[in-house]
């Protein structure tokens, strides 16, 4: 007996909903019914919404609701080889790119990397203020051992937030050149950002091995990639209509335009993107290392699974140091471009 | 005019909205803008414009905002796309060119200067006045010396390596029109090139104007709200209101003889004296009898006559263009012609 019952009487459906067979999967209520013998009476107060598990009680031809949870996984699943076949070749470019990132900041000897990281970030920022403290925070770092670890990050950081980039700004441009683009993705860049990280890190399990590296780099390419088309998109739209008209007035084509006036000119906001994405990236390290990603995620890891104290706040002291770098070299270089174009 | 027509425009409409072509058969039928407003939600912007633009003079469009003039311009160029209309360059139909030929004809043909100079921030003062020819893919060496001749004929001397943010209104706007000259156009289209300027560095862009149509003979295009600007800058003056061309023609003769009273407001406030010329007011004649107090050019200001009088009203004077003589000047007519027509008695019936 169930709420709904009449529903399908009246409707004259009984028949097509076929017998209660009695066996299969039953609800706590009819085991309830079963115990102690008597049908529950359901007052009107207690009335259930119409679900899918309500409505299965009455007629057991509708399914329950955790068929759609498993139709949903079983669809991945039968797609999931067809989807590998394309995505697998397509994607290995990155497990390598990451794979030789790791190998090279690693191998790399301490003496050589850390001048060659403040070199960067002078040639950068042009800032001997900078360059003291990125010697300090990755002195520092590495007086603690840590600086292993630190440079894993780096390397995942400066493989995906290029990666970002390198298709971030173009996408950016066809959304600032076509309002259809434009209306077609802000739904998509909308659900990247608000989707929790840990969710989008589950089928990537399932199409992916574990011990690859594409399987942590896709998951922070999607997530960090989004700053950088909004802010592109929204740079390129916010370029000085007169200067566009003044450059139309002196017959540029479409691509002397893009490349001689929209990309310069939009150039501070694209930096500000990829300040967020590097920023974003940093973030995603973290919770990348769930799924294998090395770094100082790992002993974040660590210090929460084995509650290591020290260890969990050192590592994520190295992140926030981490952090505080990439982010001054970063608006470093937007300040000199800043005062390049007033 | 008996010059060369350089533009000329035809039957030209513009009308903003979603579905102009509808909008446009009810203008031609005779809605007008306000009416096109309330009942169609369409903006007449260009209503019927014929205007013929003599070659190597300067044109002014003149007329208060909302009059259509910016949009008019922007048709010569193409960087508005009319309702429908012809605009002729050098005897071709402009509206009928592609791509390829509409940029041709930008950058070889037509230049333009606007209000608010529009520079490229991100670069130097001299690949700014040289755009044109890069543009085309000159490299800055070679268009270097000739974007350099312009800038200092417009007074940007060594310049050149300075950034537009670090220069002035009046100096950007400079390499603004060093940037036109540059392109070496026939023609050169200028969106109220100057009304961002504060009062003195617009006379002073103004006499630089007057000094390089003097030296080059461009077919200039000119916008302006302002009239005496318009009256010193014209050759033809063309004045529009609410999207139609109320009045074109010599812009003194405008002056003396406004056919609606729209104009007449403009023209009550206007230093006449500064304005008019003599031939204006001077009664033709070859056989210069009577006594005389002395000799005026035709082309002098009314202004510089009364100086030279020392307002003594009972002279007159002999007026000369080129050593010929070609009329008489009387001081009592001259005064008369300082006072607008309204104001004169001889009030005029409107409607």
């Amino acid at each position: 007996m169930a709420t709904y019952d009449f529903v399908f009487e009246a409707l004259g459906l009984k028949e097509a909903c076929g017998a209660d067979d009695g066996g299969g999967l039953s609800s706590m209520a009819d085991l309830m019914g079963d115990a102690t013998g008597e049908d529950q009476v359901v007052s009107l107060w207690d009335t259930p919404f119409p679900s899918l598990d309500a409505l299965h009680e009455a007629c057991p031809a509708i399914p329950q609701s955790r068929e759609v949870t498993r139709g949903l996984e079983q669809g991945f699943l039968n797609i999931k080889d067809s989807l590998k076949v394309v995505v697998d070749p397509l994607t290995q470019p990155l497990s390598w790119a990451l794979n030789e990132a790791l190998w090279i900041m690693q191998a790399t000897p301490w003496w050589i990397m850390i001048p060659l990281l403040m070199l960067i970030v002078y040639l950068v920022g042009r800032s001997a203020k900078l360059v003291v403290l990125v010697a300090v925070c990755f002195g520092f770092l590495a007086f603690i051992d840590y600086y292993e670890y630190t440079m894993q990050t780096l390397a995942i950081i400066f493989v995906c937030a290029f990666i970002c980039v390198l298709f971030g700004v173009p996408i950016g441009i066809a959304m600032s050149r076509s309002d259809r683009v434009q209306r077609g993705m802000i739904p998509v860049l909308d659900m990247l950002q608000t989707l929790p990280p840990f969710v989008y890190l589950i089928p990537l399990i399932f199409l992916f091995s574990v011990t690859e590296p594409k399987l942590y780099g896709i998951a922070i390419i999607l997530y960090a990639m989004v700053p950088v088309i909004r802010l592109t998109d929204l740079g390129i739209r916010l370029v000085d209509q007169d200067v566009i008209e003044a450059a139309d007035a002196f017959g540029m084509t479409k691509r002397q335009k893009l490349y001689g006036v929209q990309i310069p000119l939009a150039l501070p906001n694209i930096m500000a993107g990829v300040n967020q994405t590097i920023m974003m990236s940093l973030a995603m390290v973290v919770i990348a290392s769930l799924v294998s990603a090395p770094g100082l995620g790992v002993l974040v890891l660590r210090g929460i699974r084995s509650l290591e104290l020290g260890v969990g706040l050192l590592s994520g002291l190295g992140i926030v140091l981490l952090a505080i770098i990439l982010d001054r070299v970063t608006k470093a270089a937007l300040a000199r471009i800043n005062a390049a174009q007033k | 005019m008996s010059d060369n027509i350089k533009i000329s425009v035809r039957h030209l409409y513009k009308i903003f909205g979603d579905d102009p072509q509808p909008a446009l058969e009810m203008v031609k039928a005779g809605m007008t803008k306000t009416e096109l407003m309330e009942q169609e939600q369409h903006v007449l912007g260009l209503n019927d414009i014929n205007v013929d633009m003599p070659a190597g003079r300067t044109t002014v469009i003149m007329g208060l905002s909302g009059s259509g003039k910016s949009t008019l311009i922007r048709h010569l160029n193409r960087l508005i796309e009319p309702t429908s209309g012809e605009v002729w360059v050098d005897g071709e139909n402009i509206l009928e060119y592609n791509e390829r030929q509409l940029r041709g004809l930008r950058q070889h043909k037509m230049s333009m200067v606007f209000q608010k100079f529009a520079l490229l921030p991100h670069r130097t003062v001299l690949q700014n006045a040289g755009m044109a020819p890069a543009v085309e893919g000159k490299s800055e060496r070679k268009y270097a010396d000739e974007a350099t001749k312009w800038l200092e004929r417009v007074g940007l001397q060594g310049q050149g390596n300075q950034y537009p943010h670090q220069l002035s209104g009046g100096m950007q706007q400079r390499v603004g029109i060093a940037r036109a000259l540059t392109s070496n156009s026939d023609i050169m289209l200028m969106d109220e090139a100057f009304s961002a300027l504060d009062p003195l560095i617009r006379t002073d862009m103004q006499n630089l104007l007057i000094d390089l149509q003097a030296e080059l003979q461009k077919t200039v295009v000119f916008i302006t709200h302002d009239l005496d600007e318009a009256l010193k800058l014209a050759d033809h003056l063309v004045i529009l209101k609410d999207g139609f061309v109320v009045q074109q023609g010599e812009p003194q003769h405008i002056l003396l003889n406004p056919n609606d009273p729209y104009i007449e407001d403009f023209v009550s406030d206007i230093n006449r004296a500064r304005v008019l010329r003599v031939r204006s007011v001077m009664i033709e004649t070859t056989d210069a009898e009577g006594e005389v107090s002395g000799e005026v050019d035709a082309d002098d200001t009314l202004e510089s006559v009364i100086s030279k009088s020392e307002g003594d009203t009972t002279r007159r004077y002999r007026v000369t263009r080129d050593g010929q003589p070609v009329g008489m000047l009387d001081m009592r007519r001259l005064v008369r012609a300082l006072v607008p027509r309204d104001a004169s008695g001889e009030t005029r019936m409107t409607g």
